[in-house]
């Protein structure tokens, strides 16, 4: 039976990863990162969960080390954050490649220079074109669960591909949250035991990572963009039968108070909760505005954002990383290109905010709905605006 | 015992588990070695290979030269990722989930620029924390694959492409190679040792007992390249015999900390036998030779020491 248990949503991350009974764990310690990984270094030294627990030297060598598990048929779980995931950025790409289904946590932390342990999410923005799929997580609940459902979605044959579970740093990471927990049995008729489809194996050889001459290279890349952005359909498979089974349902596209709503915030991650505090106070107040948080951030997506956003005016992105001398925030860019060729599309635009650790406050994400609705109105031509900036 | 070679060519296993028509250069003494290991260990090992001249003359999809299950990740982490299979095989094997309940052997293989170089830190990571596994670093001492750059390991005197010879600077390489047979050791691994393909039973019994040892073992594995040396093809394997036979590299084994010559010679030929055929030293004068001979006598002494006091027995 499920029981609710108050504990930090690192642990409760460590004790979903448990339940799904890896089989290694491969990890390099970082803030704000460390409590998961210690936790399943204890949960592994006290026989609580049989699995390898590898502590590495480095980043480079945990993505390392996990490609190896996971080609020898292990189910392969790491975590990292911010530097580490800089560090990672060469083997991230070789994962999805290799067809590796490794379940990862980044806890997002703004990346140096200057040298910042706080949250944002400039950390999985500089991974986003390495193939991964990126889910983002927006209390401690959803992080257990979605860590749980995120095997299942990686190691599904259809997919086979490695995926992301964001939670913000600390915001996320370092908070006590009442969870609801899963039991092994539940767990064990959610998660079937992980059957590679092709593994390191004397009695059935296979060479994995060959060189890809420029005959086939363009057909390697076609398939795995085509296998990236499939899996969505899984994805929403996944999501419902964990809805069916366990009564608490996911979307890739979640919205709150959209319906009949002129103005929309999106935003990623936990700040999605103090939204909603604001999204209260402006309904409360009349105005027609709401929520859309982004679940899904790869593959993107677009079909389901167009229906979240259909026939409202007005589109605020809440963006928490900089593209530098881009056009605007990472999310908001991804936005305008989905909705570019969509006829009466919403006015977007484009907020950066929250880097480094910087509180995004409810009066902050009021203020946004107030300023988008009047650049709307003047149909103000811009690339972003930073909110909470001194000058 | 003099005919003991004789025998062991007899002895040695015919089955092949590296494929031919591969498209490694002509006297490549690099896969002449990997075939001498693959032949050693067999059907039930598991490779992770390092990019670098193997990794891409054997996988050139979709053709692979290997009968043996292969990975190739990048070009720093061949260590890592066989960290991960040995830690995964182990593990699932335990379980009762891997599909081979056998002794399976891991290897890594690198060239040099993939272990002294760019890969020193996922190697050390490794040989730290004691996976069963062997490392084997095929040096041919440069990058030759990239085309002929030099490496921490090129030697003193060698031109390269980025270390060349010219008017001002003639001298080529200005660094003396990395020892990284003794970096390996320091680790206190149970097996380390230096290996040729000229010496192919020598090779192949140092790959046995590395197989052998419980943990990590790391075989340091001399691997002429004609195209890099500007040599003629045919020299590979006796260069690499000249090499052992002038001190240049000598053959040896370190067993828990223990040192032991296992090839050794009573007349050292001088180094200039083996400078002399090869292009990448044709630069060199007299005194350099002199020089040369002078640091390799040294550092040959140096490890002769080692081996007299592994030899004392303490009461």
């Amino acid at each position: 039976m499920a029981k609710r248990v108050g504990i930090e949503v690192s642990l409760a991350i460590s004790e979903a990863v448990k339940l799904a009974q890896v089989d290694a764990v491969a990890a390099y310690p970082i803030t704000p990162q460390t409590h998961i990984v210690e936790h399943l270094s204890e949960l592994v030294a006290e026989g609580e969960l049989d699995a390898a627990f590898i502590p590495v030297e480095s980043e480079h060598s945990a993505m390392s080390v996990c490609a190896g598990t996971s080609a020898a048929g292990a189910r392969t779980y790491t975590a990292t954050s911010s530097q580490g995931l800089a560090l990672m950025n060469e083997i991230l790409f070789i994962i999805p490649a290799l067809r590796l289904p490794i379940v990862m946590t980044i806890a997002n932390r703004a990346l140096s220079g200057p040298i910042s342990i706080w949250n944002d999410h400039s950390d999985i923005m500089s991974v986003r074109d390495t193939g991964w799929i990126a889910i983002f997580a927006e209390n401690g609940q959803e992080a257990f669960d979605l860590t749980l459902q995120s095997f299942k979605i990686a190691e599904d044959h259809r997919v086979l591909l490695p995926i992301s579970v964001n939670i913000d740093g600390f915001t996320l990471s370092h908070v006590i949250e009442p969870h609801e927990f899963l039991d092994q049995e539940e767990v064990n008729r959610f998660l079937p035991e992980y059957k590679p489809a092709v593994q390191l194996n004397p009695d059935d050889p296979v060479s994995m990572g060959a060189v890809g001459v420029p005959e086939i290279y363009a057909e390697a890349k076609k398939c795995q963009d085509e296998v990236l952005k499939g899996s969505i359909t899984v994805i929403k498979e996944v999501f419902a039968e964990f809805a069916e089974m366990f009564g608490r349902e996911y979307k890739v596209v979640e919205t709150y108070q959209a319906e009949g709503a002129e103005t929309l915030l999106l935003t990623m991650g936990s700040v999605g909760e103090t939204a909603m505090e604001a999204i209260d106070q402006l309904r409360a107040a009349g105005r027609k505005v709401g929520l859309v948080r982004l679940r899904l951030w790869r593959p993107f997506p677009a079909a389901d954002l167009r229906a979240a956003v259909r026939g409202i005016k007005t589109l605020a992105v809440i963006d928490r990383a900089v593209s530098f001398g881009g056009t605007g925030g990472p999310v908001a860019g991804e936005v305008r290109s989905a909705l570019y060729s969509v006829k009466d599309a919403p006015y977007v635009a484009s907020f950066i905010t929250g880097l480094g650790g910087r509180d995004i406050t409810v009066d902050d994400f009021i203020g946004m709905a107030n300023q988008a609705e009047a650049m709307a109105k003047a149909n103000e031509i811009h690339e972003y605006k930073m909110i909470g900036v001194r000058e | 015992m003099e005919n003991l070679n004789v025998y062991a060519a007899k002895m040695a296993p015919q089955q092949e588990f590296l494929a031919g028509g591969h498209r490694a250069c002509q006297g490549c003494a690099e896969l002449l070695a990997v075939r001498l290991v693959a032949k050693t260990l067999g059907h039930d090992y598991i490779i992770a290979n390092a990019t670098g001249c193997l990794e891409i003359v054997t996988s050139s999809f979709p053709h692979s030269a290997w009968k043996v299950p292969w990975i190739h990740v990048a070009f720093e982490n061949a260590a890592a990722v066989a960290s991960g299979v040995e830690a995964a095989v182990k593990v699932l094997q335990r379980k009762g989930k891997y599909p081979v309940d056998r002794k399976i052997t891991i290897l890594a293989q690198a060239g040099d620029g993939g272990t002294v170089d760019i890969g020193l830190q996922a190697l050390s990571g490794a040989l730290e924390r004691g996976h069963d596994m062997i490392y084997i670093c095929y040096d041919n001492e440069a990058y030759m694959n990239t085309g002929v750059q030099r490496s921490s390991s090129t030697p003193y005197g060698a031109t390269t492409t980025t270390s060349p010879s010219g008017k001002v600077d003639p001298l080529g390489q200005h660094t003396m190679k990395k020892n990284i047979v003794e970096i390996a050791a320091a680790h206190n691994v149970p097996y380390v040792a230096t290996a040729s393909p000229s010496y192919p039973f020598d090779l192949m019994a140092k790959v046995k007992k590395a197989a052998e040892t419980p943990g990590p073992a790391y075989i340091h594995c001399f691997v002429p390249c004609p195209t890099g040396w500007r040599m003629a093809p045919n020299l590979a394997v006796s260069i690499g015999r000249i090499a052992v036979e002038s001190k240049v590299f000598p053959l040896y084994e370190i067993v828990d900390g223990e040192y032991r010559m296992t090839v050794t010679h009573k007349n050292h030929r001088p180094v200039s036998d083996y400078l002399q055929p090869q292009g990448r030293f044709r630069h060199l004068n007299e005194d350099h030779i002199a020089e040369i001979q002078q640091q390799v006598d040294k550092s040959y002494e140096r490890l002769l020491k080692k081996v007299k006091m592994s030899s004392i027995e303490l009461d």
